[in-house]
């Protein structure tokens, strides 16, 4: 491989991380929240299609982006009813969630396939695009790409430097110690509920206006089922979700540049890499996690926020 | 107006069905009002969605098809919720399956069908059950969660299946067609009075067989109470010594081999050969039906029936409205939704109370001081 090759491939591995990793952050922010929410592909799938939609139709990019975004957003309220005030059981919600939104996305999106739209466009940063190597791979992107720099950062200080943030983990933690704080719990849940919704809603935007510009269904394919696994890879940590969502583009770019030089491997087989690989990552987290529990006291930085999953009862 | 919750001393029993029926409406509201959104007919949609599932015999008989795969593999998917392992895998395993069918079906192809069928069966039953075993032994021995490795196991599932259609089993008849070659006569289960019942086949038998199996090993064995006994969690279950890791190996396998068996019912006697075209989502299916019927086997097989049927239905909608075949995937969503936030009134009251002030002396009658 030409040096040339490498820095298409790296470059390609950013954007197709991109997605991955706006997903896994809104993942990461509603289960700190206490809210399981497997409902990240029918998410994913709708957005995509809100977003090309919008834009398709006002030709604006971030319109678009807004709207994918706020359908992200309202799927994951949907699940935040059925289990935040309802008390419906979190795993079955966000199975269903999948199934409509998947199902919303193509029966919505049918009559559009095949159609193009013009979203957003790469462009060079001025001097950061100039540094050797680096400046090729990062700084020559679309606008989402440069976003998605700042998010994990983002996610980080919302969650660790702000007293929201800190609610915000008491309610995924301990609802009832947040309760006894005099913050309302089931709030701050339904809040993380929809803020993760929405940068999902991002990522499935960025599959429609970034990522290929062109309308098909299934343009989720299983990324929202990685950026579950994500979470867990990165133990509820923006930071690490970085790296697992990077080593996903880089597969899933790895995987197409082999299909499209004509190798002789089966597609198949060659569409089967990124999720063994999921199931790779999660062996390897879960050993991470066991040597890190036998040294006592950092065993709480690798486990899930203690009520992941338990809904709030009402009391009354 | 203040809205007061409390928790019922029982379970809703004679009441339930209302609230079902109120889920139902709830949803078939989502329903009309997607397909307002589509631009199509919203109540002559549902008309026509109801009219080609229940309106015909010949529907109905289809619908009772399709409900043999979905009854098994929810079957199958029922045994891990009880004890709130979470196998979404049906799907792959079904495709495995079928692809343990075709095996023995292209391997033993001279055999007679005493002698093919029992192998087929056999052999879908253990890859299907091998395909089970993998999340739960990942689950067990290194604490890898069984949602995720099963449901990626699907994708991987389906692509084996791809690969040996695109591949090794591809028949050089098809015009370049992935689909295997017509299996011989003697691995096809043949259908049980064509003129009379349509396409219904020898299949049908292991439904019942599969259910009784079901609720007697739930209700009449050892391993059965310690199965539901489980279900109050894994630290309850080793607390009280019950075989924990054993009986999850023992679900996931169980659930692997009845979706397989469905797998290698559906390629043997609907296609006589295995093509993609098998996978149609009845492993997605079986788990809407499963949590619906509360994991119980006669309302499974009455879920897994009326969900086949609306999949009958929607087909008539696709072609009298052109309406994708999506729309089903959205019923099924938005039951499912409905239902599970409907299950709420079961364990909770909610009364209507008019706010009055706790205390009277405190301040006046609000109406009081309106008059």
């Amino acid at each position: 491989m030409s040096p040339e090759l490498i820095i298409a491939l790296l470059a390609a591995t950013v954007q197709a991380g991109t997605p991955i990793l706006y997903a896994t952050l809104g993942e990461i922010i509603s289960e700190r929240a206490g809210v399981l929410n497997l409902g990240v592909e029918g998410i994913m799938a709708l957005s995509s299609f809100a977003g090309f939609m919008a834009c398709h139709l006002t030709g604006s990019a971030w319109l678009g982006l807004a709207v994918g975004g706020l359908a992200g957003a309202l799927l994951a309220g949907l699940h935040g009813v059925v289990c935040q005030v309802f008390l419906g059981n979190q795993v079955v919600s966000g199975l269903a969630l999948t199934i409509f939104g998947v199902g919303l996305c193509n029966f919505l999106g049918t009559p559009y396939i095949g159609q193009s739209t013009d979203g957003f466009h790469q462009f060079a940063v001025p001097l950061l695009a100039d540094i050797p190597l680096l400046g090729a791979i990062f700084f020559r992107q679309d606008a989402l790409v440069y976003l998605s720099y700042l998010a994990p950062v983002a996610v980080w200080f919302l969650l660790w430097r702000t007293s929201f943030g800190l609610g915000l983990r008491a309610a995924g933690e301990m609802p009832d110690a947040a309760s006894a704080a005099g913050r309302n719990p089931q709030r701050l849940r339904f809040s993380g509920v929809l803020l993760g919704g929405l940068l999902c809603g991002l990522g499935g935007a960025y599959l429609s206006l970034a990522h290929t510009h062109l309308w098909t269904t299934g343009l989720s394919g299983g990324r929202g089922w990685v950026a579950v696994a994500l979470v867990i890879f990165a133990f509820w940590r923006p930071g690490r979700a970085v790296a697992g969502a990077y080593l996903f583009g880089g597969v899933m770019a790895f995987q197409l540049r082999l299909q499209a030089s004509g190798t002789n491997v089966p597609s198949s087989l060659l569409l089967m890499l990124p999720y063994v690989l999921t199931i790779v990552v999660l062996v390897f987290s879960a050993a991470r996690a066991r040597s890190a529990r036998k040294n006592g006291p950092t065993a709480r930085n690798s486990a899930a926020p203690a009520a992941l999953g338990v809904n709030i009862e009402p009391v009354g | 107006m203040l809205l007061t919750l409390h928790k019922r001393e029982e379970a809703l029993g004679r009441g339930a069905p209302v609230v079902y029926l109120c889920a139902l409406a709830l949803s078939l509201c989502v329903c009309a009002l997607m397909l307002a959104l589509a631009g199509k007919p919203a109540l002559g949609g549902l008309a026509v969605l109801f009219r080609g599932a229940f309106g015909q015999t010949h529907a109905l008989l289809d619908a009772l098809l399709k409900a043999i795969p979905i009854f098994l593999c929810s079957l199958g998917v029922a045994l891990s919720f009880r004890m709130q392992i979470w196998n979404i895998g049906a799907e792959g395993q079904f495709a495995l399956g079928a692809v343990g069918a075709t095996w023995a079906a292209l391997t033993f192809g001279g055999q007679p069908a005493v002698v093919l069928m029992p192998l087929m069966l056999l052999s879908a039953l253990i890859l299907g059950a091998l395909w089970g075993l993998i999340p739960a032994w990942l689950r067990l021995r290194l604490g890898v969660n069984e949602i995720i490795s099963s449901l990626m196991l699907n994708y991987v599932g389906i692509l084996v299946l791809e690969y040996l259609v695109f591949g090794a089993w591809k028949d050089p008849l098809s015009f370049g067609f992935p689909m295997s070659p017509e299996f011989p006569p003697a691995a096809q289960l043949s259908r049980i009075w064509p003129g009379v019942l349509g396409k219904l086949h020898w299949g049908l038998l292991a439904c019942p067989l599969a259910g009784v199996a079901y609720s007697v090993f739930l209700n009449r064995t050892r391993l059965g109470f310690e199965l539901a006994a489980c279900g109050e969690g894994e630290r309850v279950a080793r607390y009280a010594r019950l075989p924990y890791g054993f009986l999850v190996l023992l679900v996931m396998g169980l659930g692997g081999a009845l979706a397989g068996l469905a797998g290698s019912i559906e390629t043997s006697a609907t296609l006589g050969r295995l093509q993609p075209t098998l996978m149609v989502g009845y492993g997605y299916t079986a788990i809407v039906v499963a949590w619906l019927a509360r994991l119980k086997p006669w309302p499974i097989a009455f879920t897994a029936f009326l969900l086949a049927a609306l999949r009958v239905g929607v087909e008539a909608m696709q072609l009298e409205l052109q309406i994708p075949a999506a729309f089903g995937q959205i019923m099924e969503g938005a039951i499912l939704l409905c239902v599970l936030a409907g299950q709420f009134f079961l364990t909770y009251s909610v009364s209507l109370k008019r706010a009055r002030p706790a205390a009277p002396k405190a301040s006046p009658q609000p109406e009081e001081a309106q008059a």
